[in-house]
């Protein structure tokens, strides 16, 4: 009992402890809501193209001496991810090429540039921080927090109401447009609050763990469960709980928080693979 | 009768390579219309470019975008894509639905009704990647039909059914043609053809060859010679 005790001491005493466990909790509800999605359209590497997009944006924004980076970066790396998300199935090259096309030509950009443009600015730092979050989940502000409850309030909405329309234009777009539904405008939708939650995850938590939950739970989900509502559903709940608990271990035992809630999120992808082992229902 | 789709000189093609051209012919609500032609005449390509998928390179195609249902020749659903049946069956009704986020009570039944009629009832829970190739015909036709208010464009609808599920559906798509709905068919089942449809578009290597009511069809010569070959074809 003397650990519950640190625990319940910790969320009494730190407001940086409750913030984390807020926003780790609704980055991680709305990731694994997108994330099935993300997963179906063949963008599951989308999180870390598009920190390679970042870093890209970085080396341009270092070699133009602008202090305020994010007003580079942000714009840069949703832009990205609107481009590559807005045009569907209908493509001519598919999700995962288009996001490795992106993310390899982003890097070797950037670094292209940092050589011609040697600055004195902590280019490695910079590197690091886009992969494992610039201001690290547990020195968050109050105002990160309200950002996030926010984009986690739009990103819910919504998914409720276009749910259907969601399912349709990635199950088959084609047919979604023949009978009238607007494709490609939930196709742009999609696009931007995916942006919007990945480049705000990217920003707070890092790029390594933003991919983590949009893959994770997902693929988890659909091991056991075979219609689009209940992997949703599933994909959820197991989300939320594996950063919940996550976060919890990483207090109690010191360890690095984003790495936690990934090691979780792997525990019960393996539990589900198991359990769907046993019940034979995946070959 | 109130004319749906005009065709004026179509002509349709990928990427500036023309498929088929000076595409001409009207459908008026109420009709049924086969499309007839050898494969890679253009019959899909014709299909997509009514529907608004698949732009025109010239002429001028007219249609009414309201109330379609859509059966695709060919649908690349992913391997794992998990999507139950009856899921997929109820998103033939969402092009009624407008910003509604729910699906209301009639159109859950239409969707029941369409399970039944199409013998997948039964199958409604079941995954649609783990279904038999017929099967999972079946349920992209009962979207199709929850779609069909006005108009339904099946584009090689009984590829892949059994004979006496063959059957049934031209049955079924007569009924519901009865009742008003306009169809467009695509099939290479002649017979069928001049059966069940009040019209037939027969095009061939790049150009139409014919179009007209179906009675002409039989005593046009080219409908003789094709009607000949399907026919010594079922023998
Ligand atoms: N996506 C595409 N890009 C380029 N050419 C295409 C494409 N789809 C079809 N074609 C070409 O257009 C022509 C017509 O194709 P279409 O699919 O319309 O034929 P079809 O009449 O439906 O044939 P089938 O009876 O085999 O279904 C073919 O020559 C084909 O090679
Ligand atoms: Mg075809």
């Amino acid at each position: 009992m003397n650990k519950l005790q640190v625990l319940a001491d910790y969320f009494i005493k730190y407001p940086f402890v409750r913030y984390a466990f807020i926003v780790g909790l609704l980055i991680a509800l709305c990731a694994s809501l997108l994330g099935v999605t993300l997963v179906l359209k063949r963008f599951s590497f989308i999180g870390d193209g598009l920190s390679h997009v970042a870093f890209g944006a970085m080396a341009v924004a270092a070699i133009t001496g602008l202090t305020n980076r994010m007003a580079i970066i942000l714009p840069v790396t949703m832009l990205a991810a609107v481009l590559l998300l807005r045009t569907g199935q209908n493509t001519k090259i598919k999700g995962d090429a288009a996001i490795a096309m992106i993310s390899v030509g982003a890097l070797a950009i950037g670094y292209m540039l940092m050589n011609l443009f040697p600055s004195s600015s902590n280019i490695s730092g910079d590197v690091c921080s886009t992969l494992f979050g610039s201001v690290s989940i547990l020195t968050l502000k109050s105002s990160d927090v309200a950002l996030c409850v926010v984009m986690a309030i739009i990103v819910l909405l919504t998914f409720l109401l276009f749910y259907h329309k969601i399912f349709a234009v990635t199950f088959d777009e084609s047919f979604a447009q023949a009978t009238g539904i607007r494709a490609n405008t939930y196709n742009l939708l999609i696009a931007v609050i995916t942006a919007m939650i990945i480049v705000l995850a990217m920003n707070l938590v890092g790029s390594l763990l933003i991919s983590a939950l949009i893959i994770f739970p997902a693929l988890s989900a659909m091991r056991l469960f075979r219609s689009f509502r209940s992997v949703i559903i599933c994909s959820a709940v197991i989300s939320v709980i594996c950063a919940a608990s996550g976060i919890i271990l990483s207090i109690l035992f010191s360890t690095p928080v984003g790495a936690t809630i990934v090691a979780a999120d792997m525990a019960a992808f393996f539990l589900f693979s198991l359990i769907a082992r046993c019940k034979g229902t995946h070959a | 009768m109130s004319v749906q789709i005009t065709c004026k000189n179509a002509a349709l093609g990928y990427e500036n390579r023309i498929v088929a051209e000076k595409l001409n012919f009207t459908v008026s609500a109420g009709d049924y219309l086969c499309i007839l032609g050898e494969n890679g005449s253009g019959k899909s390509t014709l299909i997509k470019a009514l529907l608004g998928l698949k732009p025109q390179i010239s002429g001028e195609i007219l249609c009414d975008h309201q109330g379609i249902g859509y059966l695709p020749q060919q649908t690349v659903i992913q391997r794992d894509f998990p999507a139950s049946v009856r899921e997929i069956v109820r998103s033939g009704c969402l092009g009624k639905t407008g910003l509604r986020p729910f699906y209301t009570k009639e159109e859950k039944t239409l969707a029941d009704k369409m399970m039944q009629q199409l013998g997948i009832k039964e199958l409604e829970k079941r995954c649609y990647r783990d279904l038999s190739g017929g099967q999972q015909q079946r349920v992209l036709l009962a979207r199709a039909l929850c779609a069909a208010k006005n108009m339904l464009l099946l584009d090689e609808p009984v590829t892949g059914l059994d004979p006496r599920a063959q059957q049934e559906l031209y049955e079924q798509i007569a009924a519901l043609n009865r009742a008003g709905t306009t169809v467009i068919m695509v099939s290479h089942d002649v017979t069928a053809a001049v059966r069940y449809a009040s019209h037939i578009l027969q095009i061939g290597k790049k150009k139409q060859l014919f179009f007209g009511t179906t009675a002409d069809y039989r005593n046009s010569k080219i409908g003789q010679t094709f009607l000949e070959a399907g026919g010594a074809d079922l023998e």
